[in-house]
């Protein structure tokens, strides 16, 4: 039930995108079309759901002072977290090239951007922060993903629908997506006084 | 060797033509990092509630941007493509580490203010974006004035929204209270009527505001060059 409630608490009440605005680029740039940003969102999922348990052995077995060093590593903290990050979304790459060209094709320049995606990295320092175990960092990690990936479906599906409107013409595409990023991060500003506690 | 050392200074020494020079000032207007190739939102919206954070922001992220595309484009052709992204975060983080180091002994009360955002370049996608699309395929000297070129064009969208979101947010620019109830060395606005009576807007300070400040930028900038509007 506590695994149930992380991963409702990562997924809504503290959206990665949508109440932190975390991994931007990436969500503004392939949200065009709702089928790109499906792609990318599994690929963030994916991502996210690995490469947290991964960070928190790091942290807790290699950086900690309990470690096989006896000292304080944590200021290796940030580059251990990217290296890891970058070597599986190059691992990811791989993948979907073998797998999927068109998606390979269609995704460009934004999948090895997911390395640099804040929303992975923000979410292992966020694990680090909360003090979470194995099994909840892994819950907050697939959660937190599930949450960047119902954003970025939802932007898309919003942006598709949006073409039939009357928009002014400079505003169309990109500055529309801003301006309904900023409304729906208010619309889920007002899910953060929820207490997930109470929600069993 | 000597013949491929002049065969390189004929082709792009540290000459400063029209290319150059276009180099600079394309990511200033139709090829700008935010409002254009969508790259380095999250910084921008992090450090752009006060106008003096989003300047040294700016600062770093040029310095960081310019010496990572002249070291990536240094060695582009000796990376695999299989474990680019690796060595590519390595230089960055280099760097990053590099200007963190020099802001905590240049000014520690800004490294205070400023240190998670300055750790955060590392995630900067404009960074990464840019070693991605210029570094790896052309000459030093070019990429780096690349680099120095779009981390003006950053800076300049940063500074941009700072001022809005400072100015209608804190009712201050700069850190000096212009509007609303408090005092400051150079004026006292609570005893001047016509100063005090605005009231800070909170949403200013909140996430969404840069959201819609950016957004509005956006729909100016296109406006005033149409060429840019995309369809979709």
């Amino acid at each position: 039930m506590e695994l149930v409630n992380i991963f409702i608490k990562s997924a809504f009440i503290e959206n990665l995108a949508l109440a932190y605005f975390l991994g931007m680029c990436s969500y503004l740039a392939v949200s065009k079309t709702v089928k790109t940003a499906f792609g990318l969102g599994l690929a963030v999922i994916f991502v996210l759901g690995i490469t947290m348990p991964i960070n928190w052995m790091i942290e807790n077995y290699l950086l900690a002072d309990t470690g096989p060093f006896g000292t304080d590593l944590t200021f290796l903290r940030l580059i251990l977290f990217i290296a890891v990050i970058a070597s599986m979304v190059q691992l990811v790459e791989m993948v979907i090239e073998k797998v999927s060209p068109p998606l390979y094709n269609s995704l460009g320049i934004f999948l090895p951007l997911i390395t640099v995606n804040c929303a992975i990295l923000g979410g292992s320092l966020f694990m680090v922060s909360k003090e979470y175990n194995l099994s909840e960092s892994i819950a907050f990690g697939l959660g937190g993903g599930f949450g960047w990936f119902l954003a970025i479906i939802a932007i898309a599906a919003i942006r598709e629908k949006i073409i039939y409107s009357d928009v002014p013409p400079a505003l169309r595409g990109l500055g529309m997506a801003f301006i309904l990023t900023g409304l729906m991060g208010m619309a889920f500003m007002s899910l953060m006084g929820i207490d997930p506690s109470a929600i069993k | 060797m000597a013949e491929t050392k002049v065969l390189e200074k004929k082709e792009s020494g540290l000459s400063f033509g029209k290319a150059e020079r276009k180099l600079l000032t394309d990511p200033l207007d139709s090829n700008n990092p935010i409002t254009v190739q969508v790259l380095g939102i999250c910084s921008a919206l992090a450090v752009t509630t006060l106008v003096s954070k989003a300047f040294v922001m700016a600062i770093a992220v040029m310095f960081v941007l310019a010496f990572s595309n002249l070291i990536t484009s240094f060695l582009r052709n000796s990376i695999p493509k299989q474990v680019r992204m690796i060595v590519q975060l390595v230089i960055i983080a280099a760097l990053v580490t590099v200007v963190e180091l020099t802001l905590k002994a240049a000014s520690y009360p800004i490294f205070k203010e400023l240190s998670v955002f300055i750790g955060l370049i590392i995630t900067n996608c404009i960074i990464m974006g840019r070693l991605e699309a210029y570094a790896m395929s052309n000459r030093p000297w070019r990429a780096f004035l690349d680099g120095i070129g779009n981390g003006l064009g950053y800076g300049i969208i940063l500074i941009i929204v700072a001022v809005v979101r400072e100015f209608f947010g804190k009712g201050a620019l700069g850190g000096y209270k212009l509007f609303g109830p408090g005092v400051d060395f150079l004026i006292d606005t609570s005893s001047i009527s016509w100063l005090s009576w605005y009231a800070p807007n909170n949403l200013f300070v909140l996430f969404p505001s840069a959201m819609f400040v950016i957004g509005i930028l956006i729909w100016i900038h296109r406006a005033w060059r149409p060429n840019l509007v995309d369809i979709s």
